[in-house]
């Protein structure tokens, strides 16, 4: 226990540079371009915008009052009561109100993604490796290599064509009905979940292959160990052999790099949404792109950033609890 | 072995001996080939002539867009760009990342101990919003995408170049030339580097197929250069003039399948390489092939499937 706290404190240090860094880069880089994009943002703000509120923003993109680093102090200080400007977008609407609106569907697309493809991967990866040269070995990878060759978004746009538009069996946009009430009740969810099956199912699709090829190669490791052997010598169900012997040593690995993917799946969501029109942040950041919200985008670009680092950690603590080799 | 011929030409020949990697070539000499002489072949992408959302017929083989113009002729000119920045951009980032995991791998110590937490900060960030926030307040541009890809996509590399050049470090012919007084740099770049030669093309084939997804997702949201003709900036006007709503596959099937064929293509090449250059995996074909025993027998010997 004493093992896994320490290993926690030295991984908290860790994200608290990675999320310092994020945030000073979020500061500095309005300052270093080239051209001014902000003074026209603030052209187009002017007389519809409270001057304090206008303020405000000047201070948060780097056109306040007084040194560099009065600035800085500034800009920190309105970061964490939560203070990220006003959205151009979705105006008069505060950045921290609209980010938040979309953060719960980006989580349940992403999430219910993420979980789904490292499981089925996983499962057949090890199927693949249990069953070496046999039909799933053979195909699998090459065929999942070709599958993940196909840009996320792009398979999303396939499958929306195809099973969406088409064949009408799924809805076109949106995260639900808008015949239904948000709420805790039966329609609703229902609603969600037809909504979430195409996005999810694209989204596992482009994912499924690394998720195999990992398991599948540390399987093949586990299975040569010694101890595979002995547990078959002493007469163990090849079943039991399987689950509790081969796989959970080898699902160790890929748990590990569970936080690693989980930038790359947060992505691939963003863009996903925007093809289905979910309303995550990645609808909300193309919005931002289209209309040069600049507030928006880094708004976005920090609370995405802050929560795959979060989610990071929270993986990390996992894999120390169940893996005692990585601590 | 014939010791006349030079490393890199047995390397090669090599590579097109092996099946997956041959084919992988092909895949790519074929695209590459297509963005170098294909653009005088087909007319001008972005002429306004034709009815606009034409399914593909015979004056028209990939049907039109949603405002008129060619899709072949735009798949045709839109390789040049795409394939020429994810080539730049594929060698930026192998350039910084063995730069970087280079001197972390061979100085050790504390500049090890900062460029390997700096690395591990760009991994774990999520790739999309940096790029995305980088790429909105630069002027677009095919210099800007090399820029933001590269920026971007250099950690990954740094982290298994910096482990290669750990073990090269401690080879005798590098202590031979840090104890004849070679400096330093010299020692990393003279005899370090050209001997992880396999590696670097490897690292180089991925980092390609990385900067190949990551601009046509850029370009996508709409943060390339609208005006120019990529695969990417394709998509875009796809989504843009409703190519689904409208039943217009023909619009975006195009640009999807190059893009995959690319990537596949490389990806093949780069399993093949593996496979050539790697002495595990040659040890253990060359035993099969003296067996006679399917790989699947042994499951002892490590990994990876050739044929």
């Amino acid at each position: 226990m004493i093992g896994v706290l320490r290993y926690a404190f030295r991984r908290l240090g860790f994200y608290a540079i990675a999320a310092w860094g994020a945030i000073t880069l979020n500061f500095f880089l309005p300052r270093m371009m080239p051209g001014d994009p902000a003074s026209t943002l603030f052209g187009r703000f002017e007389g519809r915008m409270e001057p304090e509120a206008l303020e405000r923003l000047q201070d948060l993109l780097g056109y306040g009052d007084g040194s560099i680093f009065t600035q800085y102090v500034v800009y920190l200080k309105s970061l964490f009561q939560g203070e990220l400007g006003t959205s151009i977008a979705y105006f008069p609407e505060p950045v921290f109100n609209v980010i938040r609106s979309g953060m719960a569907w980006t989580l349940l697309l992403a999430g219910t993604a993420v979980v789904i493809a490292f499981l089925l991967g996983s499962l057949l990866g090890a199927l693949a490796a249990w069953n070496r040269g046999g039909k799933l070995d053979n195909w699998a990878p090459a065929s999942f290599a070709l599958l993940g060759a196909f840009p996320y978004f792009w398979m999303a746009m396939l499958a929306s064509y195809v099973f969406a538009f088409q064949l009408e069996w799924f809805p076109i946009r949106h995260a639900y009905g808008a015949n239904v009430e948000p709420g805790w009740t039966w329609s609703f969810f229902e609603s969600v979940i037809t909504h979430l099956f195409l996005p999810a199912l694209t989204m596992v699709i482009a994912s499924l292959a690394g998720w195999m090829l990992m398991m599948r190669s540390t399987m093949i490791q586990v299975l040569g160990e010694k101890s595979i052997r002995y547990a078959r010598a002493r007469g163990i169900s090849e079943r039991r052999v399987f689950l509790q012997y081969a796989v959970r040593n080898a699902i160790l690995p890929s748990l590990t790099s569970f936080g690693m993917a989980l930038g790359f799946v947060v992505s691939g969501a963003l863009l996903t949404e925007i093809i289905f029109s979910y309303p995550g942040e990645g609808y909300l950041l193309i919005q931002a792109v289209q209309t040069q919200d600049y507030p928006l985008l880094q708004g976005l670009f920090l609370a995405i950033t802050l929560s795959v680092l979060a989610a990071n950690f929270f993986v990390d603590i996992l894999t120390a609890v169940f893996d005692p080799r990585t601590r | 072995m014939a010791g006349s011929r030079s490393p890199l030409r047995r390397l090669l020949q090599g590579i097109w001996q092996n099946k997956k990697a041959r084919a992988g070539a092909i895949l790519v000499g074929f695209f590459a080939l297509v963005a170098l002489v294909g653009p005088w072949l087909v007319g001008d992408p972005q002429s306004f002539d034709a009815l606009p959302l034409s399914p593909p017929s015979a004056d028209y083989w990939m049907g039109t867009t949603g405002q008129g113009q060619d899709v072949l002729a735009q798949t045709v000119h839109g390789s040049r760009q795409t394939l020429l920045v994810a080539v730049i951009a594929g060698l930026g980032v192998v350039l910084l990342g063995a730069l970087i995991g280079g001197i972390a791998g061979f100085f050790g110590g504390w500049i090890d101990d900062v460029l390997g937490v700096i690395t591990n900060i760009f991994l774990v960030m999520p790739g999309l919003p940096l790029m995305v926030i980088l790429a909105a307040w630069l002027p677009p541009g095919p210099s800007t995408m090399v820029g933001v890809l590269v920026a971007t996509g250099w950690a990954w590399n740094a982290r298994v170049l910096r482990s290669k050049v750990l073990s090269l470090r401690k080879a005798d012919f590098v202590q031979a030339a840090v104890i004849g007084g070679e400096p330093a740099l010299s020692v990393l770049f003279r005899e370090i580097l050209p001997n992880m030669l396999s590696l670097l093309m490897t690292s180089f084939i991925g980092a390609t197929i990385y900067a190949i997804g990551a601009q046509v997702g850029l370009e996508f949201i709409g943060l390339g250069d609208p005006s120019s003709v990529t695969w990417g900036t394709n998509l875009y006007w796809a989504r843009n003039d409703s190519a689904l709503l409208m039943g217009a596959w023909w619009t975006f099937v195009p640009a999807g399948l190059a893009i995959a064929l690319v990537g596949f293509g490389l990806t093949l090449l780069n399993f093949g390489i593996d496979e050539v250059t790697n002495p595990r995996l040659r040890s253990e074909r060359e035993w099969q092939q003296k067996l006679g025993v399917p790989a699947g027998h042994r499951p002892e010997t490590v990994v990876v499937r050739h044929d």
